[in-house]
């Protein structure tokens, strides 16, 4: 028993730093973010003093009724929703191609996945080369391609482009394509490792019976990945609260804040305009967001083992 | 691939295809940065150069060489000692399970799900009160805090496969925690930190936004930051920013060349089940 005690001493003890800082610097400092969203901290001098006042959730009201805040909201939700439907569609299609072992597969599976060991600053930097509309006399970048290829109709202004369907503001579609490039071979990496899962007999057997290509991934394989494809969905969701560095990067707010989200808005916000209550107020929201999504992940994840 | 029919072609022509759009900013990365300034036009932009030059390599090189240097110095004692916490932390949750250790566990991965941004006013608070604002020391000590949760996971899940018989016959022979590590764990952890290293390496070169609000001065930023404030300045050399932007990847690029396998268990080792 006293054997048991010691050990068990020993293994906090371990754990000690690491539990006290993610304690202070996680917890804690969402706690200090909360603390400070409630206050009116908008100003360096109060800052570097720490002098404020409890405003209660003025913020958060006053956010609702900010329209780049509502706009980023909305840019974020649509680029969520698409960047998932591209990143499992091309992952997906992808990991089943892959998994049958086309001649030259290793080097089609190194390809698709080789983004995820680049910067965001780096893809940002040539996405933004990409879609650059230049100006209709001195097109750029795919703009140019088009002028050139004699198809000038083809030309638009692309992540500078001010039209949107409903709340939707097109110019995001150059983002979720540069996401979708950047994400696809995630879910393609996750599908693949689940898909080598599945026994071989399983498959052979519906062959067998006439089943088609088809009929074998409607009705076998999308079933069983059902748990992965969920996992991927989360993840890529999550990815999406927190594309700052891309979007930073590639295009920023853009005019009328057509490729604003949160999160750039909270760091220009804070850091730029010294509002560190409404960027804090901006960052709770973001943290909520995420956590409606990865909490219940969590605990599912754990009360499986 | 036979039980495709006819269309194993079509299948072909779509990873074909893939293949284009995934290197397609490759392709824009190497036409332009091999060419020389004055053939930076619009009209030739999507041409191959016709002559190649490094002299925008060189311009990039001297603008980016102080700080490749300051990334080298983040990146390798940051992953060095997350890698360190992350195996001692996993082999305790995974070895010397106690009441209220799985919930340790979750508490702690949380940590690396939340977006950044809800901690870091606090973080560059904290960060000047201790005298590492702006500075290299404080960006490592940052990282090294939030690669707790992704370290100890991947090699919680990866010593949660070791014949537990092991583990028992050694404790019933007497060993504590420390000999079991020493003798047992720490030396079957290679591939483990293999995994870690790579992806602790990989994140932290790229990552940009605790790069970009923690270091402030030139003279303290790591590479992503530079090469975006490259993009920044005056007229756009698109060529410099180009091979800036190959300088900046190439390191993770060697890392996934050379190491893709493992690579791959760290992304997998994200989605938490591994």
């Amino acid at each position: 028993m006293r054997y048991q005690v010691k050990e068990k001493l020993v293994s906090l003890g371990i754990l000690a730093p690491s539990i006290m800082a993610i304690g202070v610097f996680v917890y804690g400092f969402i706690g200090r973010t909360i603390q400070v969203s409630l206050t009116d901290w908008n100003d360096i001098v109060s800052f570097m003093q720490g002098e404020f006042e409890f405003v209660g959730l003025e913020n958060y009201f006053r956010l609702f009724n900010d329209t780049r805040f509502i706009t980023g909201l909305w840019n974020n939700l649509f680029f969520m929703l698409f960047f998932i439907l591209g990143a499992l569609a091309l992952g997906i299609m992808m990991a089943v191609f892959i998994n049958d072992k086309p001649r030259g597969h290793f080097i089609f599976q190194n390809i698709y996945l080789f983004p995820m060991a680049v910067s965001f600053v780096v893809t940002g930097t040539v996405w933004r080369w990409i879609f650059a509309p230049g100006s209709p006399r001195s097109p750029r970048g795919i703009n140019m391609l088009f002028f050139q290829l004699g198809r000038p109709e083809l030309m638009w202004e692309w992540f500078t482009s001010t039209f949107s369907i409903g709340p939707f503001n097109i110019a995001l579609v150059t983002i979720i394509i540069a996401a979708v490039w950047q994400f696809s071979g995630y879910t393609m990496a996750m599908w693949l490792a689940g898909l080598r899962g599945i026994p071989e007999q399983l498959i052979e057997a519906a062959r067998i019976d006439g089943a088609s290509k088809w009929q074998i991934f409607t009705r076998i394989l999308f079933p069983m990945q059902k748990a992965i494809t969920l996992s991927a969905v989360i993840l890529l969701a999550h990815i999406s609260l927190k594309a700052f560095d891309l979007v930073y990067v590639m295009t920023g707010s853009g005019p009328r804040n057509v490729t604003d989200i949160p999160a750039v808005y909270m760091y220009e916000t804070t850091f730029r305009g010294n509002n560190y209550s409404r960027g804090a107020g901006i960052s709770i929201i973001l943290l909520m967001m995420v956590g409606i999504l990865i909490i219940p992940y969590l605990v599912n994840t754990f009360r499986e083992e | 691939m036979q039980d495709y029919g006819k269309f194993k072609y079509l299948v072909y022509l779509i990873l074909f295809v893939l293949t284009l759009f995934f290197l397609l900013p490759m392709y824009v990365l190497f036409a332009t940065s091999f060419k020389s300034f004055a053939e930076v036009s619009r009209q030739a932009m999507w041409l191959l150069p016709s002559e190649y030059t490094l002299a925008a390599f060189g311009e990039a090189y001297a603008r980016l060489i102080p700080h490749l240097r300051n990334s080298l110095v983040l990146v390798i004692p940051s992953t060095l000692i997350s890698a360190m916490l992350g195996s001692l932390n996993g082999y305790v949750l995974s070895e010397w399970k106690f009441r209220g250790s799985d919930t340790i566990f979750a508490l702690l991965l949380f940590g690396m799900f939340i977006p950044y941004q809800s901690i870091l006013v606090p973080l560059v608070r904290f960060l000047q009160s201790i005298g590492l604002y702006g500075s290299l020391q404080g960006l490592i000590f940052v990282h090294i805090v939030y690669g707790i949760p992704i370290t100890t996971l991947i090699f919680r899940n990866y010593y949660a496969d070791v014949p537990s018989s092991l583990t028992e016959a050694a404790k019933v022979d007497g060993a504590g925690i420390f000999r079991v590590y020493s003798k047992i764990f720490f030396p079957i952890s290679i591939p483990a930190f293999v995994v870690v290293i790579i992806w602790q390496f990989t994140n932290i070169w790229n990552e940009f936004l605790f790069a970009v609000t923690i270091t402030q001065t030139p003279a303290q930023q790591p590479i992503t930051v530079a090469l975006n404030n490259l993009a920044g300045s005056q007229v756009v050399q698109w060529n410099v920013q180009m091979s800036g932007a190959i300088l900046t990847a190439l390191p993770t690029l060697l890392v996934y060349i050379i190491f893709g396998r493992y690579f791959i268990r760290g992304i997998l080792a994200g989605s938490v089940k591994g």
